[in-house]
């Protein structure tokens, strides 16, 4: 796991800065540079360095030989950098706001409610004209990111055309697109590059609603995304895996199968044992080992009526034979792990891995031998 | 629909907070049938199915089903009953509603043109060929061809299909060349998706006529009948072994169009009857990977042959079945081999997506997907509608070619027809189960029981697919696992 937020402490930074590194002058100090010219030191050591005596400094910061030039840095006052974008990182998001609409009984990073959404909005405005112009992918996800409303689509469109060789997806519950003058909003998108990814976790109404604690959203939800496929937006399907998804895991394939067989993508997804998650443990947690005949059979089935369909977060071992080929390499890079039982595992180089910030693992992890 | 913004209370509730009693319940459009002495199915208006034990239709109804029945997700999540009295799903319903019905977007997209009656051969069941060598009075002539096509570029449809058929279409092999040269020539302004097959006997291929149908890729659809003897037996062509020349007609047509390009049909005579397994094999053992498993038509010269080919329905039914079963264990061997009738029901039991096959389709698939311009430049609403029409029988008789597009596609004869190709509006079709998965066949009706709407109890047709469409229900609940994995593979391409 590698660290993404640090606190050390701060000289001469009267504000919030979002910052891109523009030096790294050894392994103890490092440099970066805002929009408006403000030029901020990062040292590891605790004692500012005298050469730097009259410049903006944060000191104490651990994680510096982790950086690299084109890194984009949030710094505040009080001595707290967090990384907003690694250059050599492929799971870089926006970060739009903390609120949400829902309230998911396993949400791993659980929403707040004060109204952060210009805040948030700012920086993420700044963040998107420091980022490299050859970025490949770029997420956006909250919260509940279409809480911003026509704020969204502004930001959409400057990153869209700041960056036009930019994949984007975006982590959304969709329930907004329930109403069509809202997806009308999105028309000047450019569609291609563009994948909204809406998790739907039962064909059922009563299931989904309870799960995302929120009446009626199952069928905004749905309602959502054929609005999405009228419009003939990229979308993606995401199911998380627990206790309270899996039985009916194959009749939702179907359903979706059905209803969306406009989807371009779906993905069932291993549960995050952090968050929310921990406090319903009672209600969520199973052994991935325990559902995988109903995760075989959905994802056998949406194969073969030719929907592309993914599994993320569940390491190969807990998987039956024929579904591993569906695995694929999800946990962010600063969030994957392999465990003391992966020593001499065949498929250490294609699996991958568990949440390093999962608070329990399988305890059927065991290195396949073949 | 309530306002959905930011959550201010975010204390969790309790599973019951989220579900809504389902004592109060509405019912959506769907009907039902038995299945089997515990069982019955459930089909709504787009097609989808569930099977559940007897009663519970009559359950659903008197609004018996208790609230922690089992049934009530799927019931709910399968559009057959709604909490409120208009689903709020509505759009998507409608949406696969459209979707199910979608071939009648394009209006006729099949287009089959009779280039000629002459042939070598005289089946005995062959509903209109003539062995002569009158070129004048049998083969469609140049003008006829350039009116049929005119008539063809008006259809509204992406996607036109141009089916030469015959007699043998390949003695007026002119024909076929000008045809197709026009149509392609016209098309580079109409750029419509074309597909081009010839229905032919493949007794007289030659590098020439081969040459062309590759370059321009026609699809070659021959007919097999089985093991050699049987073939034989069907197809008698007088001093010469007629299994040996098809054979070795698909063969060379292979080598030089293609292995794909050549696909066979096999008519059922009662002869054929007792012979699925054989009949199965002998494609198998001829490299194909599908085989049509149909009935023979109850049309034309096929009528006056009675005690050849009327044979009882029922038979039919049982040879379908051993032969799907023969089929699911070809599968099950590791081999990837279709029956296309079953795929086509499945497509339609297991898909949100409409078939092109136009013998099953409600509105029926005369006039709306195929129309037939007969070498006389008559035009009629379907290929067996012109075999009534060659036993003096011109019921179907559209108009001629010369006529105007408008007088052939919407005039009195397809108004009145109009009346009887919606299964959702024949007595005994419309409260069957099946409705969804079968179709209308006026034309069916009219030959085998004298009227457009027919009688559904004593109905060729209707024991047919009834029978065939809950027998695939049979195998999906009862060899569910079996099955399954090979129905699917054959609805995904
Ligand atoms: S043992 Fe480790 S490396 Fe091997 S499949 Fe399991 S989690 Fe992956
Ligand atoms: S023909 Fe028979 S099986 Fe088909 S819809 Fe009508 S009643 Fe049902």
């Amino acid at each position: 796991m590698i660290d993404l937020v640090c606190l050390g402490k701060a000289f001469d930074l009267q504000k919030e800065i979002v910052a891109k590194i523009t030096g790294i002058e050894d392994s103890r100090v490092v440099n970066c540079k805002s929009l408006n010219g403000d030029l901020v030191f990062l040292q590891s050591d605790t004692s500012i360095n005298p050469d730097l005596a009259n410049q903006k400094v944060v000191v104490g910061q651990k994680f510096l030989d982790q950086l690299y030039l084109g890194d984009v840095l949030l710094l505040k006052p009080n001595g707290f950098v967090r990384i907003l974008f690694r250059v050599k990182s492929n799971h870089n998001s926006l970060f739009v706001t903390e609120m949400c609409n829902s309230n998911c009984l396993m949400c791993s990073q659980p929403p707040k409610n004060a109204d952060d959404i210009d805040y948030h909005y700012t920086i993420n405005e700044q963040l998107i004209n420091l980022i490299p112009k050859s970025t490949k992918f770029l997420g956006i996800t909250g919260g509940e990111p279409l809480l911003l409303e026509s704020k969204f689509v502004k930001l959409l469109d400057d990153c869209q055309n700041l960056l036009p060789e930019t994949h984007i997806h975006v982590l959304t519950n969709g329930r907004y697109f329930a109403w069509p003058k809202f997806v009308e909003l999105f028309n000047g998108i450019d569609k291609e590059r563009i994948v909204f990814g809406i998790p739907l976790y039962s064909d059922f109404d009563e299931n989904h609603d309870f799960i995302v604690q929120a009446k009626n959203a199952f069928n905004q939800t749905i309602l959502g995304l054929h609005n999405l496929g009228r419009n003939e937006f990229r979308i993606e399907i995401r199911c998380v895996l627990h206790k309270l998804t899996f039985e009916r895991l194959p009749r939702l394939a179907e359903y979706i199968y059905s209803n969306l067989p406009f989807v371009e993508h779906i993905a069932f997804m291993g549960l995050e044992y952090t968050g929310y998650t921990p406090y319903n443990s009672k209600l969520l947690w199973i052994e991935p080992h325990a559902y995988s005949t109903e995760l075989e059979q959905s994802v056998l089935f949406l194969n073969s009526v030719g929907i592309n369909v993914s599994i993320y977060n569940i390491p190969l071992c807990l998987l039956t034979p024929s579904t591993r080929k569906f695995a694929r390499n999800s946990i962010s890079d600063w969030k994957k792990e392999y465990l003391e039982e992966c020593i001499g595992c065949s498929h250490l180089n294609d699996c991958g891995g568990v949440f390093g910030t999962s608070k329990i693992q399988s305890a059927y992890i065991k290195a396949i031998i073949d | 629909m309530e306002n959905i913004r930011n959550k201010r209370n975010r204390k969790f509730r309790t599973r019951e907070y989220y579900g809504n009693s389902a004592s109060d319940y509405h019912l959506l459009p769907f009907r039902f049938i038995e299945l089997s002495e515990s069982k019955e199915i459930l089909v709504n208006e787009v097609g989808e199915s569930l099977i559940v034990p007897r009663g519970t239709a009559l359950k659903i109804a008197q609004r018996c089903i208790a609230e922690n029945d089992p049934i009530i997700p799927d019931l709910i999540s399968r559009f057959f009953i709604s909490r409120k009295p208009i689903p709020e799903l509505i759009d998507v319903l409608a949406t696969r509603y459209r979707t199910k019905k979608s071939f009648l977007d394009s209006f006729t997209s099949l287009h089959i043109f009779v280039l000629t009656l002459r042939c070598n051969h005289s089946c005995h069941y062959c509903q209109v060929s003539r062995v002569t060598e009158n070129r004048e009075d049998f083969d469609i002539s140049y003008n006829d061809i350039d009116l049929g096509i005119d008539h063809m570029f008006k259809s509204p449809s992406k996607k036109l299909t141009i089916e030469f058929q015959g007699g043998e279409p390949l003695l007026a092999f002119d024909k076929l060349e000008y045809a197709i040269e026009r149509i392609t020539r016209l098309n580079k302004d109409f750029k419509k998706e074309l597909s081009f097959v010839v229905c032919t006997n493949a007794t007289v291929f030659n590098t020439k006529n081969l040459q062309f149908l590759k370059e321009h890729n026609v699809l070659i659809s021959t007919s097999l009948d089985g093991p050699e003897f049987l073939h034989d037996a069907n197809r008698p062509k007088t001093g010469r072994n007629s299994y040996q020349l098809v054979l070795n007609g698909i063969n060379y047509a292979r080598k030089m169009v293609g292995h794909d390009q050549v696909s066979a049909l096999m008519t059922t005579t009662r002869l054929s009857l007792d012979y699925p397994i054989e009949i199965i094999d002998n494609y198998l053992e001829n490299g194909f990977n599908n085989i049509f498993l149909r009935p023979i038509s109850p049309y034309g010269f096929a009528l006056k042959n009675k005690t050849k080919n009327i044979y009882d329905d029922k038979k039919f039914l049982e040879f379908y079945k051993k032969g799907l079963d023969h089929i699911i264990k070809i599968n099950q061997r590791g081999r990837y081999f279709v029956e296309d009738y079953t795929a086509i029901l499945l497509k339609k039991i297991l898909t949100p997506f409409c078939t092109n096959y136009v013998d099953l389709q409600s509105p029926s698939g005369i006039i709306n997907n195929v129309v037939v311009f007969n070498y006389d430049g008559r035009v009629y609403a379907s290929d067996e509608s012109r075999m009534l029409a060659e036993r003096n029988d011109l019921t179907f008789l559209l108009g001629h070619v010369s006529d105007s597009y408008e007088s052939i596609f919407y005039g009195k004869k397809s108004k009145e027809l109009s009346k009887y190709w919606s299964n959702e509006s024949l007595a005994g079709c419309s409260d069957c189960a099946f409705q969804s998965y079968c179709g209308a066949d006026p034309v069916y009706h009219y030959a085998s029981q004298g009227d457009f709407e027919g009688f559904r109890p004593t109905s060729g047709f209707c024991l047919k697919n009834m029978g065939i469409i809950k027998h695939l229900f049979e195998l999906m609940d009862f060899r569910k696992e079996e099955v399954m994995p090979i129905f699917i593979s054959w609805i995904s391409n």
